[in-house]
Protein backbone atom coordinates (compact mmCIF):
# COMPACT_ATOMS: atom_id res chain seq x y z
CA UNK A 1 0.00 0.00 0.00
CA UNK A 2 2.66 2.46 1.32
CA UNK A 3 4.69 1.35 -2.02
CA UNK A 4 1.85 2.14 -4.36
CA UNK A 5 1.41 5.84 -2.69
CA UNK A 6 5.11 6.77 -3.28
CA UNK A 7 4.72 5.19 -6.79
CA UNK A 8 1.85 7.24 -7.42
CA UNK A 9 3.89 10.48 -5.44
CA UNK A 10 6.49 10.03 -8.21
CA UNK A 11 4.57 10.05 -10.88
CA UNK A 12 2.46 13.14 -9.60
CA UNK A 13 6.14 14.40 -8.98
CA UNK A 14 7.16 13.35 -12.20
CA UNK A 15 4.69 15.16 -14.21
CA UNK A 16 4.77 17.99 -12.73
CA UNK A 17 8.57 18.28 -13.40
CA UNK A 18 7.84 17.40 -17.07
CA UNK A 19 5.00 20.32 -16.66
CA UNK A 20 7.46 23.07 -15.86
CA UNK A 21 10.12 23.36 -18.72
CA UNK A 22 6.97 23.31 -21.20
CA UNK A 23 5.63 25.79 -19.73
CA UNK A 24 8.72 27.97 -19.54
CA UNK A 25 9.09 27.02 -23.00
CA UNK A 26 5.57 28.17 -24.04
CA UNK A 27 6.05 31.77 -22.34
CA UNK A 28 9.29 32.13 -23.78
CA UNK A 29 8.28 31.11 -27.52
CA UNK A 30 5.45 33.45 -27.23
CA UNK A 31 7.63 36.33 -25.42
CA UNK A 32 9.53 35.47 -28.25
CA UNK A 33 6.74 36.57 -31.63
CA UNK A 34 5.45 39.54 -28.38
CA UNK A 35 9.16 40.77 -28.90
CA UNK A 36 8.73 40.64 -32.68
CA UNK A 37 5.84 42.23 -33.11
CA UNK A 38 6.49 44.95 -30.62
CA UNK A 39 9.83 45.56 -33.14
CA UNK A 40 7.00 45.08 -36.02
CA UNK A 41 4.85 47.59 -34.73
CA UNK A 42 7.29 50.24 -33.98
CA UNK A 43 8.59 50.15 -37.54
CA UNK A 44 4.40 50.46 -38.58
CA UNK A 45 3.63 46.75 -39.72
CA UNK A 46 0.88 46.55 -38.34
CA UNK A 47 -0.30 43.29 -40.21
CA UNK A 48 3.45 41.56 -39.16
CA UNK A 49 2.50 42.38 -35.71
CA UNK A 50 -0.89 41.45 -35.78
CA UNK A 51 0.34 38.19 -37.20
CA UNK A 52 3.00 37.59 -34.42
CA UNK A 53 0.60 38.37 -31.57
CA UNK A 54 -1.94 35.98 -32.68
CA UNK A 55 0.93 33.10 -32.78
CA UNK A 56 2.08 34.30 -28.93
CA UNK A 57 -1.75 33.67 -27.91
CA UNK A 58 -2.20 30.72 -29.16
CA UNK A 59 1.35 29.49 -27.90
CA UNK A 60 1.12 30.87 -24.29
CA UNK A 61 -3.21 31.56 -23.71
CA UNK A 62 -1.94 32.75 -20.28
CA UNK A 63 -0.16 35.68 -21.57
CA UNK A 64 -1.36 38.88 -20.58
CA UNK A 65 0.77 40.92 -22.49
CA UNK A 66 0.44 39.17 -25.61
CA UNK A 67 -3.44 39.95 -25.52
CA UNK A 68 -2.77 43.44 -24.91
CA UNK A 69 -0.61 44.07 -27.84
CA UNK A 70 -3.09 42.34 -29.86
CA UNK A 71 -5.76 44.10 -28.70
CA UNK A 72 -4.11 47.24 -30.13
CA UNK A 73 -3.18 45.61 -32.94
CA UNK A 74 -6.61 45.07 -33.25
CA UNK A 75 -7.67 48.52 -32.56
CA UNK A 76 -5.59 49.91 -35.04
CA UNK A 77 -7.02 48.14 -37.62
CA UNK A 78 -10.48 48.57 -36.59
CA UNK A 79 -11.88 45.61 -35.18
CA UNK A 80 -12.98 46.80 -32.73
CA UNK A 81 -15.13 43.62 -31.31
CA UNK A 82 -11.98 41.62 -31.32
CA UNK A 83 -10.02 44.46 -29.52
CA UNK A 84 -12.42 43.88 -26.61
CA UNK A 85 -11.87 40.31 -26.46
CA UNK A 86 -8.56 40.96 -26.41
CA UNK A 87 -8.25 43.21 -23.69
CA UNK A 88 -10.61 41.79 -21.80
CA UNK A 89 -8.84 38.67 -21.96
CA UNK A 90 -5.83 40.24 -21.07
CA UNK A 91 -7.43 42.13 -17.65
CA UNK A 92 -8.88 38.47 -17.03
CA UNK A 93 -5.20 37.74 -16.68
CA UNK A 94 -3.74 40.56 -14.84
CA UNK A 95 -7.26 42.47 -13.71
CA UNK A 96 -4.15 45.02 -11.79
CA UNK A 97 -2.30 45.66 -14.60
CA UNK A 98 -2.61 49.59 -14.83
CA UNK A 99 -1.21 49.78 -18.50
CA UNK A 100 -3.84 47.34 -19.53
CA UNK A 101 -6.72 49.18 -17.80
CA UNK A 102 -5.43 52.72 -19.18
CA UNK A 103 -5.23 50.80 -22.36
CA UNK A 104 -8.59 49.40 -22.41
CA UNK A 105 -9.93 52.36 -21.38
CA UNK A 106 -8.95 54.40 -23.83
CA UNK A 107 -10.52 51.99 -26.27
CA UNK A 108 -13.84 51.93 -24.87
CA UNK A 109 -13.84 55.83 -25.19
CA UNK A 110 -13.27 55.45 -28.83
CA UNK A 111 -15.70 52.66 -29.32
CA UNK A 112 -18.75 54.05 -27.56
CA UNK A 113 -18.38 56.76 -30.39
CA UNK A 114 -17.77 53.95 -32.93
CA UNK A 115 -20.97 52.73 -31.79
CA UNK A 116 -22.84 55.72 -31.48
CA UNK A 117 -21.71 55.92 -35.37
CA UNK A 118 -23.57 53.07 -35.86
CA UNK A 119 -26.68 53.31 -33.85
CA UNK A 120 -27.52 56.12 -36.27
CA UNK B 1 29.51 31.43 23.33
CA UNK B 2 28.50 34.63 22.75
CA UNK B 3 30.92 35.06 20.37
CA UNK B 4 29.99 32.17 18.62
CA UNK B 5 26.19 33.50 18.81
CA UNK B 6 27.23 36.84 17.51
CA UNK B 7 29.08 34.96 14.46
CA UNK B 8 25.99 33.27 13.90
CA UNK B 9 23.68 36.26 13.69
CA UNK B 10 26.05 37.76 11.24
CA UNK B 11 25.83 35.12 9.36
CA UNK B 12 22.36 34.68 9.25
CA UNK B 13 21.82 38.77 8.51
CA UNK B 14 23.85 38.43 5.59
CA UNK B 15 22.12 35.46 4.44
CA UNK B 16 19.26 37.18 4.62
CA UNK B 17 19.76 40.32 3.25
CA UNK B 18 21.89 37.82 0.39
CA UNK B 19 18.60 36.33 -0.26
CA UNK B 20 16.39 39.35 0.04
CA UNK B 21 18.90 40.84 -2.69
CA UNK B 22 18.43 37.65 -5.03
CA UNK B 23 14.50 37.59 -4.81
CA UNK B 24 14.16 41.25 -5.34
CA UNK B 25 16.15 40.75 -8.57
CA UNK B 26 14.61 37.59 -9.17
CA UNK B 27 11.67 39.46 -9.02
CA UNK B 28 13.13 42.37 -11.35
CA UNK B 29 13.70 39.85 -13.80
CA UNK B 30 10.52 37.68 -13.92
CA UNK B 31 8.23 40.37 -12.69
CA UNK B 32 9.52 43.48 -14.46
CA UNK B 33 6.86 44.52 -17.25
CA UNK B 34 8.93 46.14 -20.13
CA UNK B 35 6.50 48.62 -21.84
CA UNK B 36 6.73 50.81 -25.06
CA UNK B 37 4.15 53.38 -25.91
CA UNK B 38 3.25 53.13 -29.69
CA UNK B 39 1.14 56.17 -31.72
CA UNK B 40 -2.06 54.52 -33.49
CA UNK B 41 -4.49 55.58 -35.38
CA UNK B 42 -8.22 53.86 -34.97
CA UNK B 43 -10.09 54.35 -37.72
CA UNK B 44 -13.96 55.38 -37.07
CA UNK B 45 -16.17 54.30 -39.79
CA UNK B 46 -18.33 56.83 -41.69
CA UNK B 47 -21.61 57.00 -40.48
CA UNK B 48 -23.38 56.98 -44.05
CA UNK B 49 -22.32 54.22 -46.96
CA UNK B 50 -21.29 56.83 -49.78
CA UNK B 51 -20.71 54.37 -52.27
CA UNK B 52 -23.68 55.02 -54.57
CA UNK B 53 -23.15 58.59 -54.86
CA UNK B 54 -20.19 60.36 -56.31
CA UNK B 55 -21.57 63.95 -55.92
CA UNK B 56 -22.71 65.67 -53.02
CA UNK B 57 -24.71 68.99 -53.34
CA UNK B 58 -25.05 71.07 -49.61
CA UNK B 59 -28.10 72.99 -51.22
CA UNK B 60 -28.99 75.59 -48.30
CA UNK B 61 -29.83 75.42 -44.64
CA UNK B 62 -33.33 77.00 -43.34
CA UNK B 63 -30.99 79.17 -40.92
CA UNK B 64 -31.81 82.03 -38.19
CA UNK B 65 -30.96 83.86 -35.00
CA UNK B 66 -28.84 86.56 -35.27
CA UNK B 67 -28.48 88.98 -38.33
CA UNK B 68 -24.92 89.16 -37.63
CA UNK B 69 -24.61 86.31 -39.69
CA UNK B 70 -25.80 84.87 -42.63
CA UNK B 71 -25.90 81.19 -41.44
CA UNK B 72 -27.34 80.00 -44.75
CA UNK B 73 -24.65 81.01 -46.63
CA UNK B 74 -21.79 80.86 -44.37
CA UNK B 75 -22.81 77.30 -43.53
CA UNK B 76 -22.99 76.29 -47.10
CA UNK B 77 -19.30 77.66 -48.01
CA UNK B 78 -17.55 76.17 -44.66
CA UNK B 79 -19.40 73.22 -45.54
CA UNK B 80 -18.53 72.74 -49.38
CA UNK B 81 -14.79 73.52 -48.83
CA UNK B 82 -14.29 70.94 -45.94
CA UNK B 83 -15.66 68.81 -48.45
CA UNK B 84 -13.84 69.43 -51.34
CA UNK B 85 -10.59 68.79 -49.51
CA UNK B 86 -11.98 66.07 -46.59
CA UNK B 87 -13.84 63.59 -48.91
CA UNK B 88 -13.75 61.63 -52.11
CA UNK B 89 -17.15 63.31 -53.32
CA UNK B 90 -17.61 66.14 -55.60
CA UNK B 91 -18.62 68.79 -54.76
CA UNK B 92 -21.62 70.24 -56.65
CA UNK B 93 -20.91 73.98 -57.29
CA UNK B 94 -24.35 76.06 -57.25
CA UNK B 95 -26.30 78.73 -55.93
CA UNK B 96 -27.24 78.57 -52.46
CA UNK B 97 -31.23 78.01 -52.12
CA UNK B 98 -33.29 80.17 -49.86
CA UNK B 99 -34.50 77.39 -48.74
CA UNK B 100 -36.70 79.49 -45.79
CA UNK B 101 -38.63 81.09 -48.49
CA UNK B 102 -39.01 77.49 -50.38
CA UNK B 103 -40.56 76.02 -47.28
CA UNK B 104 -42.75 78.67 -46.74
CA UNK B 105 -44.05 78.60 -50.06
CA UNK B 106 -44.60 75.00 -49.42
CA UNK B 107 -46.66 75.49 -46.15
CA UNK B 108 -48.55 77.49 -48.18
CA UNK B 109 -49.71 75.03 -51.14
CA UNK B 110 -49.78 72.87 -48.15
CA UNK B 111 -51.57 69.90 -49.92
CA UNK B 112 -50.07 70.98 -53.31
CA UNK B 113 -47.11 69.21 -55.25
CA UNK B 114 -44.42 71.08 -54.07
CA UNK B 115 -42.81 73.47 -56.72
CA UNK B 116 -39.36 71.82 -57.99
CA UNK B 117 -36.30 74.47 -59.00
CA UNK B 118 -35.81 75.14 -62.30
CA UNK B 119 -33.63 73.01 -64.17
CA UNK B 120 -29.74 74.27 -64.71
CA UNK B 121 -29.36 75.66 -68.03
CA UNK B 122 -26.73 72.95 -68.95
CA UNK B 123 -26.16 69.44 -67.74
CA UNK B 124 -23.21 69.24 -65.58
CA UNK B 125 -20.26 67.59 -66.18
CA UNK B 126 -17.55 66.64 -63.86
CA UNK B 127 -15.45 69.64 -65.06
CA UNK B 128 -17.69 72.42 -65.25
CA UNK B 129 -20.38 72.50 -62.57
CA UNK B 130 -23.65 73.44 -62.50
CA UNK B 131 -24.84 76.82 -61.71
CA UNK B 132 -28.46 76.11 -61.91
CA UNK B 133 -30.82 79.28 -62.26
CA UNK B 134 -32.69 78.71 -59.08
CA UNK B 135 -36.65 79.45 -59.29
CA UNK B 136 -36.95 77.95 -55.22
CA UNK B 137 -40.56 80.46 -54.82
CA UNK B 138 -43.83 79.47 -57.69
CA UNK B 139 -44.76 82.66 -59.52
CA UNK B 140 -47.40 83.80 -57.11
CA UNK B 141 -48.81 87.16 -57.98
CA UNK B 142 -50.00 89.07 -54.94
CA UNK B 143 -53.36 90.68 -54.38
CA UNK B 144 -51.90 94.11 -55.01
CA UNK B 145 -50.69 92.42 -58.58
CA UNK B 146 -47.13 92.57 -57.83
CA UNK B 147 -45.07 89.20 -58.77
CA UNK B 148 -42.63 87.94 -56.36
CA UNK B 149 -39.65 89.71 -58.34
CA UNK B 150 -41.34 93.13 -58.13
CA UNK B 151 -41.86 92.37 -54.01
CA UNK B 152 -39.96 90.35 -52.39
CA UNK B 153 -41.85 87.61 -50.16
CA UNK B 154 -42.08 88.63 -46.66
CA UNK B 155 -40.54 85.05 -44.86
CA UNK B 156 -41.54 84.74 -41.41
CA UNK B 157 -37.86 85.41 -39.21
CA UNK B 158 -36.68 82.34 -38.02
CA UNK B 159 -35.50 83.26 -34.17
CA UNK B 160 -35.79 80.40 -32.42
CA UNK B 161 -36.26 76.82 -32.85
CA UNK B 162 -40.00 76.80 -32.47
CA UNK B 163 -40.47 79.21 -35.34
CA UNK B 164 -37.60 76.70 -37.01
CA UNK B 165 -40.45 73.56 -36.38
CA UNK B 166 -42.93 75.25 -38.81
CA UNK B 167 -40.24 74.91 -41.64
CA UNK B 168 -38.82 71.06 -41.16
CA UNK B 169 -41.77 69.96 -43.17
CA UNK B 170 -40.07 70.54 -46.03
CA UNK B 171 -36.96 67.78 -45.26
CA UNK B 172 -39.59 64.95 -45.41
CA UNK B 173 -41.49 66.23 -48.84
CA UNK B 174 -39.83 63.27 -50.93
CA UNK B 175 -40.94 64.32 -54.35
CA UNK B 176 -39.09 67.72 -53.66
CA UNK B 177 -35.42 66.56 -53.23
CA UNK B 178 -36.17 63.41 -55.72
CA UNK B 179 -36.72 66.01 -57.89
CA UNK B 180 -33.93 67.78 -56.98
CA UNK B 181 -31.27 65.36 -57.04
CA UNK B 182 -32.37 64.16 -60.73
CA UNK B 183 -31.22 67.32 -61.71
CA UNK B 184 -28.06 67.36 -60.14
CA UNK B 185 -27.50 63.12 -61.44
CA UNK B 186 -28.44 62.36 -58.10
CA UNK B 187 -25.94 63.17 -55.88
CA UNK B 188 -25.88 63.10 -51.92
CA UNK B 189 -28.24 66.17 -50.58
CA UNK B 190 -26.53 68.18 -47.48
CA UNK B 191 -29.08 70.54 -45.88
CA UNK B 192 -31.03 71.18 -42.62
CA UNK B 193 -31.38 73.47 -40.33
CA UNK B 194 -28.74 76.22 -38.62
CA UNK B 195 -30.03 78.49 -35.42
CA UNK B 196 -27.50 81.11 -34.29
CA UNK B 197 -28.79 82.85 -31.37
CA UNK B 198 -26.98 85.90 -29.47
CA UNK B 199 -26.95 85.02 -25.91
CA UNK B 200 -25.98 86.54 -22.30
CA UNK B 201 -25.80 84.93 -19.29
CA UNK B 202 -24.61 86.25 -15.41
CA UNK B 203 -23.93 84.99 -12.67
CA UNK B 204 -20.91 82.88 -10.79
CA UNK B 205 -17.93 81.56 -12.72
CA UNK B 206 -14.74 79.83 -11.82
CA UNK B 207 -11.45 81.75 -12.41
CA UNK B 208 -7.82 81.81 -11.56
CA UNK B 209 -6.09 84.93 -10.45
CA UNK B 210 -2.51 85.45 -10.43
CA UNK B 211 -1.09 86.57 -7.29
CA UNK B 212 2.54 86.96 -5.67
CA UNK B 213 3.28 85.96 -2.06
CA UNK B 214 6.12 88.08 0.22
CA UNK B 215 9.27 86.11 -1.78
CA UNK B 216 8.05 87.01 -5.16
CA UNK B 217 6.49 84.02 -5.95
CA UNK B 218 3.79 83.26 -8.50
CA UNK B 219 0.87 82.28 -7.37
CA UNK B 220 -2.61 80.73 -8.84
CA UNK B 221 -5.47 81.18 -6.59
CA UNK B 222 -9.03 79.82 -7.80
CA UNK B 223 -12.01 82.54 -6.96
CA UNK B 224 -15.57 82.88 -8.12
CA UNK B 225 -16.01 86.23 -9.42
CA UNK B 226 -19.98 87.44 -10.57
CA UNK B 227 -19.46 87.82 -13.94
CA UNK B 228 -21.77 89.38 -17.21
CA UNK B 229 -20.74 87.27 -20.33
CA UNK B 230 -22.48 87.50 -23.72
CA UNK B 231 -21.77 85.11 -26.70
CA UNK B 232 -24.00 82.89 -29.39
CA UNK B 233 -25.58 79.14 -28.92
CA UNK B 234 -25.04 77.51 -32.54
CA UNK B 235 -27.77 74.72 -33.26
CA UNK B 236 -27.06 72.88 -36.44
CA UNK B 237 -29.00 70.10 -37.66
CA UNK B 238 -27.28 68.47 -40.75
CA UNK B 239 -30.00 66.51 -42.58
CA UNK B 240 -28.47 63.98 -45.43
CA UNK B 241 -31.04 63.21 -48.60
CA UNK B 242 -30.74 60.25 -50.89
CA UNK B 243 -30.49 62.17 -54.52
CA UNK B 244 -32.20 59.39 -56.04
CA UNK B 245 -35.26 58.92 -53.71
CA UNK B 246 -35.77 62.07 -52.16
CA UNK B 247 -35.94 59.77 -48.61
CA UNK B 248 -33.72 60.77 -45.53
CA UNK B 249 -30.81 58.95 -45.03
CA UNK B 250 -30.03 60.28 -41.27
CA UNK B 251 -29.77 63.27 -39.50
CA UNK B 252 -28.01 64.75 -36.80
CA UNK B 253 -28.65 67.75 -34.26
CA UNK B 254 -25.72 69.69 -32.18
CA UNK B 255 -25.60 72.41 -30.02
CA UNK B 256 -22.61 74.59 -29.23
CA UNK B 257 -22.31 77.64 -26.76
CA UNK B 258 -19.90 80.15 -26.74
CA UNK B 259 -19.88 82.91 -23.92
CA UNK B 260 -17.27 85.75 -23.39
CA UNK B 261 -16.49 88.37 -20.99
CA UNK B 262 -19.35 91.38 -21.86
CA UNK B 263 -15.95 93.62 -21.91
CA UNK B 264 -14.56 91.29 -24.69
CA UNK B 265 -16.33 92.31 -28.28
CA UNK B 266 -15.87 89.04 -30.15
CA UNK B 267 -17.35 89.28 -33.50
CA UNK B 268 -20.47 87.37 -34.46
CA UNK B 269 -19.00 85.50 -37.35
CA UNK B 270 -15.86 84.32 -35.24
CA UNK B 271 -17.76 82.74 -32.77
CA UNK B 272 -19.90 81.21 -35.37
CA UNK B 273 -16.70 79.89 -36.78
CA UNK B 274 -15.08 78.59 -33.54
CA UNK B 275 -18.59 76.62 -32.90
CA UNK B 276 -18.75 75.15 -36.52
CA UNK B 277 -14.92 73.88 -35.65
CA UNK B 278 -16.37 72.13 -32.75
CA UNK B 279 -19.15 70.56 -35.25
CA UNK B 280 -16.84 70.10 -38.31
CA UNK B 281 -15.17 66.22 -37.12
CA UNK B 282 -18.66 64.61 -36.69
CA UNK B 283 -20.14 66.03 -39.88
CA UNK B 284 -16.85 64.58 -41.94
CA UNK B 285 -16.97 61.48 -40.09
CA UNK B 286 -20.62 60.99 -41.56
CA UNK B 287 -19.03 61.13 -44.76
CA UNK B 288 -15.53 59.42 -44.30
CA UNK B 289 -13.36 57.03 -42.34
CA UNK B 290 -11.76 59.17 -39.47
CA UNK B 291 -8.79 58.11 -37.88
CA UNK B 292 -8.28 59.20 -34.41
CA UNK B 293 -4.86 59.30 -32.71
CA UNK B 294 -3.58 58.19 -29.64
CA UNK B 295 -1.23 56.24 -28.35
CA UNK B 296 -0.93 52.61 -26.41
CA UNK B 297 1.05 51.13 -24.24
CA UNK B 298 2.78 47.42 -25.48
CA UNK B 299 3.58 44.83 -23.10
CA UNK B 300 6.26 42.41 -23.24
Amino acid sequence: MARTRLAAAFVVMGLTLAAVPAFADARSDSKAQVDFGIKAAQRDLWKEALYRWKRAVEIDPTYAAAFNNLAIAFEHNGQFDDARVAYEKALELEPNNVLIKQNYDLFREINDRANRNGER
Amino acid sequence: MTGRTATANGSTRRLVTFGAGALALTLIASGCVSFYEIPIETPIKAKLDLTPFQRVHVVGFIAGGSDDVDANLETVRLLRSQLRTRSGLRVIEADVLPLAEIAQEMNKDSGAPAEAPAAPAEPATPDKPVTPEVKPTPEVVDPAGQSPQQAAPAVARVRDEKSLASFEPIFANVEYWKKLGEEFQQPLIVTGTVLFTPQSKSGMVSQTRETYDNLGRRVVVPQRVFMERKGYILRPKLVFIDGRSGAVLYQESYREERLYPSQQNVPALSSFFEQMDAVLPSFLNTLSTTRVRGSRIMLK
